[in-house]
């Protein structure tokens, strides 16, 4: 703002010093943008839901998960049924143990991976391709076809033997959707530090003197994270279909652990013995949340998009 | 005269340019963005430098400041040789040299408040400095430069072109350099902005004492604020000399045409100004022309102008032109 005269300048800073202004920051408007999308609240209020059943529908189980219930063995059919009384909401599962307990640990164990997928990719994933498009040259070169390698190996594979060699775990679960979940991130993030760092206020850091690793955290990422998080949501639904997907050929979570997927392929098995709830309510929260990702994905991305600003 | 506080001697810059879809083996192009370009600039002074798009202004600035490496020549900022020293040891001395950028608002990481944009040269280079005095050093920048020091916390989307260039400014002079650089900083402004941001140019130069290399397309806003101008052309020197010779009179055939393009703004002396136009289109600076560059375009050329590269001529006072056919020539220019 240009000041017009000595003396009304002096009462404005004066007044200026007295109240600072808040900004609103680009997040800011994203924020709005997204609260206006009611597709995507809805589906953020849905998973909130989902998380807050994940994490603490377990207090209001009446049974615990790994308890078989021989009173109903041989008459699940009719006694299983999903019903308040007997206190299994859900019904029971094939073994006789309460699907109610067991649909919150597996919806945890999914929702974990999945958030734990995501999470590597973003944090691996951004840092090391914001490093190799910044850099540039042959470390970039490098770099990228480091990533080309590993995503040209059959990763579905290489998850399975790791299962079979290691054993069945929730830990090599983790250590093998890490591992291939930030190499897609990875391009993304270099891509868009190519253009990124083209820009002139990048170029103003480095003729003030910052380092190049404080350019990449303070004046790339930043920049980055519209692009990485809305990735990162969408990754989230992907990451929980390969768990599930893994579990369902029986070789994800061991028992009495569970997941979606191994609930889900223990219910298919049995829908033919008139106990389709053992499939419905696993694969309800399985698919709702899916939808729920992919709508606040959506809705993420309609609100960081740069070209709506 | 005094001990220069930056002499620029032989300078140039060549990128190598991939042909497209080239073999690992091909040789790559050299591209003369700027070739044997030297001068002085005493403190204080401030030095215009003109030329048409393309010329290798912006990549002199930006060798200057050093966000593009040199391939020959020295930079002897206060007598230390910038051009050879590692990107590790030249970063500290960058406190000195700071620069404005032509577009204000693509300068300004949109994600940060002002403040923190300004801020950063002192957290920087001065990291043990308490956030206290930061804050205060800032807000009496911001106040210095025309903006209101309680918008410390708005983002740059929230201002207007002029107003991130006052923040560009801002955040160019916290360190107090010694020398600025302004590469076109008015060019994406409007008219009435421009002499705002010029005006306001031209006070804190006075009251830091600033040296100034100020760079535009525009000749009669160099003209304003410039002590001396050097015309370039496809990376070379054309014509040196103060502000008020170069424009009234100009010797090297180039710079007639250019001060010749200026309009002046009064339609009857327009309108009956003879002016030397150029024809035709500056020639790629992969295949620069032989001899003196700007022969195939230059109303007096000779067939020797092909031969070898004219040297600069002294005329005394500074003024210096590098074309062996030059000749006086009253040009009406705009006053």
């Amino acid at each position: 703002m240009v000041l017009p005269d000595k003396a009304t300048a002096d009462g404005l800073v004066q007044a200026a010093h007295l109240a600072e202004v808040r900004g609103r920051s680009l997040w800011a408007d994203a924020r709005i943008r997204f609260f206006r999308n009611k597709a995507a609240v809805g589906a953020l209020i849905v998973l909130t839901l989902v998380a807050i059943f994940a994490f603490f529908g377990g207090f209001i189980a009446q049974y615990e998960r790994d308890f078989v219930d021989f009173a109903l063995m041989g008459a699940n059919q009719t006694q299983g049924v999903p019903s308040i009384e007997t206190g299994h909401y859900f019904g029971t599962d094939s073994s006789g143990r309460d699907l109610y307990a067991r649909t919150v640990q597996g919806t945890r164990i999914s929702l974990l991976v999945g958030i734990v997928g995501a999470g590597v990719a973003v944090i691996v994933g951004t840092l090391y391709g914001a490093v190799a498009g910044y850099f540039g040259g042959r470390i970039d070169s490098i770099m990228m076809r480091t990533v080309d390698v590993l995503m040209s190996i059959p990763f579905m594979f290489v998850l399975i033997l790791m299962l079979v060699i290691f054993g069945r775990s929730i830990l090599m679960l983790f250590i093998g959707i890490g591992l291939i979940s930030w190499l897609d991130m990875a391009r993304i993030a270099r891509g868009q530090t190519l253009t990124i760092k083209n820009k002139e206020f990048v170029e103003a850091a480095v003729a003030t003197g910052v380092a190049p690793m404080m350019i990449i955290l303070r004046h790339i990422v930043p920049n980055l994270l519209g692009i990485v998080i809305v990735y990162a949501t969408l990754l989230v639904p992907g990451m929980i279909i390969t768990e599930s997907f893994i579990s369902f050929l029986g070789l994800g979570v061991q028992e009495p652990n569970t997941s979606l997927g191994a609930l889900i392929s223990a219910g298919a098995s049995q829908m033919q013995y008139g106990v389709i709830w053992q499939l419905l309510f696993p694969l309800f929260f399985f698919i709702i949340t899916l939808f729920a990702f992919f709508f606040v994905g959506d809705g993420l991305r309609d609100a960081l998009d740069p070209k709506d600003r | 005269m005094t001990e220069p506080i930056l002499s620029v001697s032989d300078l140039s810059v060549i990128f190598d340019i991939r042909p497209q879809g080239a073999w690992p083996w091909t040789k790559s192009l050299k591209l003369h963005a700027v070739s044997g370009v030297g001068f002085d600039l005493a403190p204080g002074e401030c030095l215009g430098v003109v030329g048409e798009s393309g010329s290798g202004k912006s990549t002199l600035a930006r060798a200057i400041v050093g966000t593009i490496p040199s391939t020959g020549g020295k930079i002897i900022f206060n007598g230390t040789d910038l051009a050879s020293m590692s990107p590790r040891d030249r970063r500290h001395h960058r406190r000195d040299v700071q620069m404005v950028f032509q577009d204000p608002l693509a300068a300004l990481n949109p994600r940060m408040p002002v403040g923190d944009i300004i801020a950063e040269p002192l957290v920087t280079h001065y990291p043990d400095l308490p956030r206290k005095e930061v804050k205060s050093r800032v807000s009496e920048m911001m106040e210095r430069v025309g903006l209101l020091p309680n918008l410390i916390n708005r983002y740059p989307h929230e201002f207007s072109g002029g107003q991130c260039q006052r923040i560009g400014i801002a955040r160019a002079l916290v360190m107090q350099p010694k020398l600025l650089i302004c590469d076109e900083p008015v060019s994406a402004l409007d008219v009435s902005v421009q002499a705002q941001v010029i005006n306001l140019l031209a006070d804190l130069r006075r009251d830091m004492g600033l040296s100034m290399i100020f760079i535009a397309h525009d000749l009669s806003v160099v003209k304003h604020i410039s002590d001396r101008i050097v015309v370039m052309y496809l990376g070379r020197l054309m014509e040196t000399a103060k502000s008020r010779t170069l424009c009234t009179r100009p010797e090297h055939p180039y710079t007639q045409a250019l001060i010749a393009s200026v309009p002046i703004p009064d339609p009857v002396m327009e309108h009956a100004r003879e002016r030397p136009i150029l024809e035709g289109e500056l020639p790629s600076p992969l295949n620069p022309p032989s001899g003196c560059v700007f022969r195939t375009r230059c109303p007096k050329a000779q067939p020797s102008c092909a031969d070898a590269q004219p040297p600069a001529e002294e005329l005394g006072d500074g003024h210096r032109v590098a074309c062996p056919f030059h000749a006086p020539a009253q040009v009406l220019a705009p006053v």
